[in-house]
């Protein structure tokens, strides 16, 4: 066993979601960092509770009946530190993404400039873009002021000059939003953050600082034409966003001052992990995590010299729902169906999810059309964040997804697919990674909750990674090959360490798998057919390392990108077969 | 585990806020007896700006500009007063685009509100004013009836109840409209067509009290200028069988019908209200119940989604349900004797 290099404080981390919170403890056992159990009750923003601090209390009393240990006192109030009777925990960190998505104003001056940066920062968070205002918006200021008042934003975010650049153009995008603010109650004005030319500070204090709830800087997020740097932004902008939902929903101040001010928005969490995490393994891929939740779909990819974190509050799949017709149509979406569902039935289901974004699937037709509005929406995040990857990440064609490995996957539609191969068939229908790589479902969501606890405990989000508290669903085989249906794409031969083999031959258009349970590992050799190509290039094969997982190693010779058949039946008749083949049901 | 109530109720007490989107003038009193169309505050409302750069018009620096504009912030400028006037032997002159009020000066500018309205703000409700929100509106509260929904137009009005649902699966067509209806609020059942919504705006009606609206008429109903309710969804929903009985039971009574858009944040439900008189103060309504064995629960899901049953078990621990996922659950005895399993968070209480 390795020595400890902990000191032995437990941490509690709360994640407080749209439809759920849940309190997960970790604690060290023999010596390392565990994650040891999680309790989950109804989220509590919305009505008639209007309180998330209660919905919390409620899922620590859960966990604490799960536990048999006392974490909250006789006013249900958390026990910080522990007690030398065992009670309480010694930390608590809070992620949070329950609340409507943010009113955004995004203000730059060249649409393919600042403003694109801007937009892009705006997409680190739980947002929504309520209008543009740039130097190509023709406009009048006296028509952008009423624009502003009507859509009532929570947030201006600002960009635009180079650091000792253009300054005289940004007074002038500024004045409106002066004047708006102006106009609006001082309980309801803006909070802004400016993240342009450095030396425009003093200006901008002057000109909107005393009519903004709150003026916040961070280092320009376009220094120069050429540079984007929008990390430093992007932290001030989640500190941001997390005082806009104290006044917007009860209880975040509780949860704040319990956690000491370790409170993040989940998604930020998560893109801060991925980032550590694509650090640690140093790969010339990617690595990707989706997680796809009620209240936003949250793509984070980190690369070598680059992360990526995209939120997307418009493919969650909750109270945003009848708006997801705004990007997509119905049968786009019921192409993802392996049941006959009339476009009628699909709107009416969008509409009632929206209602009652915390209900559950029940019956086998609802789980049937919640699959495919998931499937659309990962879809639809995952087409979005891809336009924002770096030109030069790693990958086999243009047009395609990247190389990742691995893919982490969490969030409730992914933990509500009733087995692994229904969750893994999601990832591969919406993703479509090509290549070689591994697919880790974060069955308990920690992974927000790890980036939270990072800055309070750098060893614990290591050795809770390394404890196997993900499930491994399987490495993943997806060549990239132009192919008749039927055609014979890959051969490949599974070594066990036993010196087992087994093998499979991999036909276009279908799905394959070999059996590799989760700890064993194997070597797995591929030869690719006509031209077919995992990574190693056209028509190139090899021989690989592979560990196990639910599935074991899963081939996926679908073609990418993936293409489903026009004619219904035949389509309906495939997607039985996949999810039969993944062991889906 | 705790769940939301809606709200299906006889006779309770009710408070509601009335209050103005902004500042203004709030004219009721502190206890005082009002009716629906009582008005009981009014502000008024710009929804256009003009902003005049003087300083450009003028071509002067703005600190010049300044000391040349001739109007203060609160002035009324009717359209084509002088706001500014420069200076020489032929001066230019800036001028009101429209009539409007100043609400800004400086830094060579003027920004005025512009086609400003008025706005009243009623009662809505029959009772009495419990409190006043300065410069915003007040609480009421009333008593009677009370059936909430799950969709609303935004509208408000009060009129008789009429009843032209035989079950809570009718579906409300052009052809039971007639003039006899003009100025009811109607309880209608399923609306499949837009010809429907806008026959009842010919007549025209106080409301619409539906079950269950197609989705793609929800544009049509938000154009209507009479309040629209929708009890259970989206699609063909039966209304549920409480709502149904308890509204069609009060046919002929005055009702008040607030079609507020939901808002899961802040609590506003579109409702109707039965006011009815009472000797001593009911209770009020519960917002929070703890799932148990005997209570009114309605599906918000499927399976049986809108209907009513009550809640035989709760289920121990983690129930496999026939999706496949693994929830907490009840089994709940639906009205027409079924039993079915239902995760609780598909569950709202009724009551």
């Amino acid at each position: 066993m390795p020595s400890s290099l902990v000191t032995g404080n437990s941490l509690l981390a709360i994640d407080v979601g749209a439809a759920n919170t849940r309190a997960v403890l970790f604690d060290v056992i023999e010596g390392e960092y565990r994650f040891v159990a999680s309790g989950t009750a109804p989220s509590t923003a919305e009505a008639p509770f209007k309180d998330v601090s209660e919905g919390a209390r409620n899922a620590i009393e859960t966990l604490q009946r799960i536990l048999g240990r006392t974490l909250l006192d006789s006013s249900r109030s958390l026990l910080i530190p522990s007690q030398p009777n065992g009670s309480g925990v010694d930390a608590l960190v809070v992620t949070l993404s329950a609340g409507p998505a943010i009113k955004t104003v995004v203000v730059g001056l060249l649409k393919d400039v600042s403003l694109d940066s801007a937009r892009r920062l705006t997409e680190t968070s739980y947002t929504r873009i309520v209008d543009t205002i740039g130097l190509s918006d023709h406009r009048k200021p006296d028509q952008q002021i009423d624009s502003i008042m009507r859509n009532r934003p929570d947030l201006f975010i600002i960009a635009g000059g180079t650091d000792g650049g253009a300054s005289r153009s940004i007074q002038k995008l500024l004045e409106p939003i002066g004047l708006a603010s102006f106009l609006m109650p001082q309980e309801k004005r803006p909070t802004v953050l400016f993240a342009g030319n450095e030396k425009m500070e003093a200006e901008v204090k002057t000109l909107v600082g005393s009519l903004a709830t709150s003026l916040h800087f961070s280092p320009n997020i376009r220094p120069s034409l050429e540079t984007e740097d929008i990390d430093p932004a992007e932290r001030e902008l989640a500190r941001m966003v997390i005082n806009i939902r104290k006044r917007q929903i009860k209880g975040v101040d509780a949860l704040d001052l319990w956690s000491g001010g370790h409170i993040l928005p989940t998604a930020y969490a998560a893109g801060r992990m991925v980032r550590f995490l694509s650090k640690v393994y140093s790969s010339q891929k990617g690595l990707l995590s989706v997680d796809l939740g009620v209240s936003a779909a949250v793509i984070a990819a980190g690369f070598k010299n680059k992360s990526v974190l995209k939120v997307f509050p418009q493919f969650g799949i909750g109270e945003n729902l009848t708006g997801l017709l705004n990007y997509t149509s119905l049968e786009d979406i019921l192409r993802w169906s392996s049941l006959d569902i009339s476009t009628g039935v699909l709107r009416d289901y969008l509409h009632q999810k929206a209602l009652y974004p915390a209900t559950i699937s029940a019956t086998k037709e609802d789980l049937a059309v919640a699959q495919a509005v998931a499937r659309q929406a990962l879809y639809l995040a995952m087409q979005s964040a891809r336009r924002d990857f770096p030109q030069n990440a790693a990958g086999i064609k243009p047009g395609l997804t990247p190389l990742f490995e691995p893919i982490l996957a969490g969030g409730s539609a992914l933990n509500d697919a009733s087995r692994p191969g229904q969750g893994l068939l999601l990832l591969l229908d919406t993703i479509q990674p090509v290549g070689i790589t591994t697919i880790i479902l974060d069955q308990n969501n920690l992974l927000p909750l790890l980036g939270a606890a990072a800055s309070q405990n750098n060893i614990l989000p290591v050795q809770v990674l390394e404890s196997g508290a993900f499930l491994s669903v399987g490495t993943v085989v997806s060549p990239v090959v132009s192919a008749r249906y039927g055609t014979s794409i890959l051969r490949a031969k599974l070594t066990y360490e036993t010196g087992v083999e087994a093998q499979v031959e991999l036909k276009y258009g279908s799905l394959e798998t070999l059996p590799l349970a989760i700890g064993e590992t194997g070597k797995l050799t591929i030869q690719c057919l006509h031209g077919a190509n995992v990574g190693f290039g056209p028509g190139r094969g090899g021989t690989i390392p592979v560990s196990g997982g639910a599935l074991g190693v899963v081939f996926d010779g679908r073609g990418r990108p993936l293409d489903l058949p026009t004619d219904a039946v035949r389509r309906r008749e495939l997607l039985k077969k996949w999810n039969w083949t993944l062991g889906g049901g | 585990m705790d769940a939301p109530v809606l709200h299906v109720i006889g006779l309770t007490s009710i408070i509601r806020e009335r209050v103005l989107p902004i500042s203004g003038t709030v004219h009721a009193r502190l206890h005082q007896k009002v009716t629906p169309s009582d008005l009981i505050a009014e502000t008024r409302w710009a929804r256009e700006h003009v902003l005049l750069d003087v300083a450009r018009l003028l071509n002067v620096s703005p600190n010049m500009a300044d000391s040349l504009i001739r109007c203060k912030v609160d002035d009324q400028i009717p359209s084509g007063a002088e706001i500014a006037v420069g200076k020489g032997i032929f001066p230019r002159s800036v001028r009101a685009p429209r009539d409007g009020r100043v609400v800004a000066v400086g830094g060579g500018q003027v920004l005025m509100e512009a086609g400003e309205t008025k706005m009243e703000l009623r009662a809505g409700i029959p009772g009495i004013v419990k409190e006043i929100i300065p410069n915003r509106g007040v609480l009421i509260q009333t008593a009677g009836g009370l059936v909430q929904g799950v969709w609303g137009n935004g509208r408000i009005d009060t009129g008789t109840l009429v009843n032209l649902t035989e079950t809570p699966e009718s579906v409300l067509t052009v052809g039971r409209l007639d003039v006899s209806l003009r100025g009811s609020v109607i309880l209608a059942g399923i609306v499949k067509d837009a010809e429907t919504l806008q026959a009842a705006a010919d007549l025209p009606v106080r409301g619409l009290i539906l079950s269950s609206i197609f989705p793609s008429l929800l544009s049509k109903a938000r154009e209507m200028r009479y309040p629209i309710l929708v009890t259970d969804g989206f699609g063909a929903l039966p209304m549920n069988s409480a709502a149904h009985k308890l509204l069609s039971t009060n046919a002929k009574r005055e009702v008040t019908l607030n079609a507020e858009a939901y808002d899961r944040y802040t609590g506003a439900r579109p409702e109707v209200i039965i006011p009815l008189p009472i000797s001593s103060d009911p209770p009020p309504p519960r917002e929070v119940e703890t799932l148990a064995p005997g209570l009114q629960v309605r599906m918000r899901r499927q399976p049986a989604m809108g209907m009513i049953g009550s809640i035989l078990t709760i289920k121990p621990g983690q129930t496999t349900l026939p999706s496949g996922l693994r929830a907490p659950a009840a089994e709940v005895k639906l009205e027409n004797g079924e039993t079915v399993v239902v995760p609780l968070v598909n569950l709202e209480v009724v009551g």
